[in-house]
């Protein structure tokens, strides 16, 4: 079996570690014996957007964001919202997530169009959103850091990922972090999310899997490494904020 | 003659220094930050009278090296420098150093001054410095959670140093685009450094590189030779900027376990004896060049400087070895991705499969974020780890790193405390083997005042 892993914009989109996302998706594949590959997908026309079966879109600086944004607005953002209706997931991370709702309002000047596959609308906030961020679900709890100055509020078709209990989330007022929408995810997780949301990432695994292989049932994998770090991170979010 | 203001904020600071030190305490930051409160404008009022002016190093890695390598040179060349030596870099640090070295009526005890300045802190700080030189190593992300965005910082920076004197000289690294463009809002002298030598560097992008795009117009940069993240031979093919002629340029470099030895070139003038810089790493290597390139802007010629580097020894945690039951500790302090990749590679270069004492915290001074780890090359590391005892307050997140880069679980362990840890890793060691720790600032700490409880080093502000 294999899986087809595309990294968007990795040399744009790239801070905060997003990376780590990318890492845990090729190596929970790789040590169920899965075979992984990982292909950059950066400004200009896009080889094959068909290729994929799961798509990884990290936060970026402002004038990576910029460049990203216009891109998306041609044919790679048709490229990809054709790539979701055909059967692929997508985990998207902060700049990743607000690019992929409708649009991102600045303070000044005319909103940004964003590829619009979540039902998602962002706009600026002036206070800036940095600290651990954790958050309940219901497969268990979520932990990562926010560092954020945007505001995300849900439309009808998005669900939340999770209620906030430390942190600020998708928008410091509603206590909801996140979105999930068909087999889309965004959120404001770094940490790296994945390696310390592992249930995420096998979520990811299947649906994506699924695109070309069907239902598959992952085996399990040792987690206990992966449990420790979130106890410690949330130990730590719960008593620093 | 200093004002009324200074002469009060002086008496007030430097009687905090003194309490602090008969309690035994440092006093690199407290002492500067009551006399800046008391008088804004104490950091001019002071630093203006030295007669040989001020030199800032500033720049996200290399700083505290660099600075410490320049010390040496001015210190051999007969100048008596006020230097915030112990890397407390903000504002209140630099203060704080000014207090130590002056007189009760204000006058500074030295003839220059020596700044080690925080990157984010540069813009506030050096308009009230009005330094004779500016040194800026390099450009890295580095604690997100505090500067945002690199490229914000960098123009803030630019306009900065646009505001400075025309006599002001900058010492940039022509290598680092983000660096090499600060003079470009600028009409004034720049000296740029570099490294020359062909066979440094690959051709493969770092995952970590953050400075993609041409500073001047945003098109994708072209890389002929990549060094470390962003820093290399680049050039914008659509705006035609590139990489600024070398005035000291690294002609060749021979790196080594314990130091390097660079061949010097540029329009500095060459000199026949190779510099020495004793402490390894290509990135030392980069520092040595930084502050060679200063002393000569401030005069003092290329065959002094490199003879007064032979014998630098490094700060805290930057290579610094400690002798503990036979085993050499060497101390590296990581802060950010590029740091963490750049003692990477200097463990490579030495050909031995490292054993390691790793740490992580996420204090503020550690960066509270600690996403950064994934960025770092732990897959260019893994392979060849012989054995990692990990600890720290985010111990776990460093374990699972090491484990997602492939790192067997028989070859790493997690020890909660400092002293565990250091007596699990020496325990380790055989005999006459060296054990690096990699750690970050309050994690070092933290292990230094366990080594220090054992007698095995001094605290760090007495060096």
């Amino acid at each position: 079996m294999d899986l087809h892993i595309a990294h968007l914009y990795p040399d744009l989109m790239n801070i905060y570690g997003d990376r780590g996302n990318v890492i845990a998706l090729s190596q929970r594949a790789r040590w169920r014996g899965i075979e992984a590959e990982v292909r950059p997908y950066s400004v200009g026309q896009w080889a094959d957007p068909d290729w994929p079966d799961v798509w990884f879109f990290g936060g970026g600086q402002d004038q990576g964001q910029d460049i990203v944004g216009a891109d998306l607005a041609g044919k790679n953002g048709a490229g990809l919202r054709r790539s979701v209706e055909g059967g692929a997931a997508i985990f998207s991370v902060c700049g990743g997530y607000q690019l992929l709702g409708h649009e991102y309002v600045p303070e000044v000047g005319p909103a940004i169009p964003g590829v619009g596959i979540l039902d998602v609308t962002t706009r600026a906030g002036k206070k800036r959103f940095v600290g651990n961020l954790l958050a309940d679900s219901t497969d268990g709890q979520l932990i990562g850091f926010e560092n954020h100055s945007g505001r995300t509020f849900l439309g009808t078709s998005a669900k939340a990922l999770g209620t906030v209990v430390v942190g600020n989330g998708n928008n410091g007022e509603d206590k909801t972090e996140g979105a999930i929408q068909g087999k889309v995810i965004g959120c404001y997780l770094h940490g790296s999310c994945l390696p310390k949301n592992p249930w995420i990432a096998d979520q990811l695994l299947i649906w994506a899997l699924a695109r070309r292989h069907g239902d598959v049932k992952l085996d399990p994998l040792d987690d206990r490494d992966e449990l420790a770090a979130r106890e410690q991170a949330i130990g730590v979010a719960r008593a620093r904020p | 003659m200093p004002d009324a203001l200074a002469l009060v904020a002086t008496a007030a600071g430097k009687l905090t220094l003194e309490g602090l030190r008969l309690a035994g305490r440092g006093g690199t930051a407290l002492p500067g930050l009551i006399a800046l409160t008391l008088d804004p404008d104490f950091i001019s009022a002071l630093a203006g009278g030295l007669p040989h002016g001020v030199v800032c190093v500033s720049g996200t890695n290399g700083k505290t090296t660099t600075a410490r390598m320049l010390s040496d040179i001015l210190r051999s060349s007969g100048w008596e420098a006020i230097h915030n030596r112990s890397g407390s870099n903000l504002d209140r640090g630099v203060a704080s150093a000014l207090l130590a070295d002056a007189t009760w009526s204000a006058e500074p005890r030295g003839n220059v001054g020596l700044f080690e300045i925080d990157e984010a802190s540069l813009p506030g700080v050096v308009g009230r410095l009005r330094p004779r030189v500016v040194v800026v190593t390099n450009l890295f992300r580095d604690q997100m959670d505090r500067y945002f965005e690199l490229d914000a910082l960098a123009k803030r920076i630019g306009e900065a140093l646009a505001g400075l004197p025309r006599e002001t000289t900058l010492i940039l690294n022509s290598d680092d685009p983000l660096v090499a463009s600060l003079a470009l809002r600028r009409d004034a002298k720049t000296i740029y450094f570099g490294v020359d030598d062909p066979s440094v560097g690959g051709v493969v992008p770092q995952a970590i590189s953050d400075a993609t795009r041409c500073p001047r117009c945003s098109s994708p940069l072209h890389y002929d030779r990549v060094i470390l993240a962003h820093v290399g031979e680049w050039s914008c093919s659509n705006c035609g900027l590139t990489r600024p002629a070398r005035d000291v340029a690294a002609a060749k470099i021979v790196l080594g376990p314990s130091g390097s030895e660079i061949v010097l070139a540029g329009t500095v003038g060459g000199i026949f004896e190779p510099l020495r810089v004793p402490i390894p790493g290509l990135y030392n290597a980069y520092n040595a060049l930084a502050a060679v390139a200063a002393a000569g802007a401030l005069g003092i010629g290329l065959a002094e400087a490199t003879r007064a580097l032979v014998n630098f020894r490094p700060a805290f945690g930057r290579h610094e070895t400690v002798q503990v039951k036979g085993r050499t500790l060497r101390l590296v302090l990581v802060k950010n991705p590029a740091g963490f990749n750049a003692a990477i590679g200097a463990l490579l270069e030495t050909g031995r499969n490292p054993r390691i004492l790793a740490a992580l915290n996420d204090r503020d001074a550690d960066g509270r974020d600690v996403s950064w780890i994934w960025d770092a090359d732990f897959e260019a590391l893994a392979p060849s780890v012989e054995h990692a005892v990990i600890t720290g307050v985010r111990s776990r997140d460093l374990a699972l790193r090491f484990k997602y880069a492939g790192l067997a679980e028989d070859r790493m362990e997690v020890v909660d405390s400092s002293g565990a840890a250091i007596d699990r890793a020496v325990a380790l060691a055989p005999e006459g083997c060296e054990v690096a720790v990699v750690a970050t600032y309050t994690a070092m700490l933290e292990l230094r005042a366990a080594l220090a409880r054992a007698g095995m080093v001094s605290p760090f502000w007495e060096d």
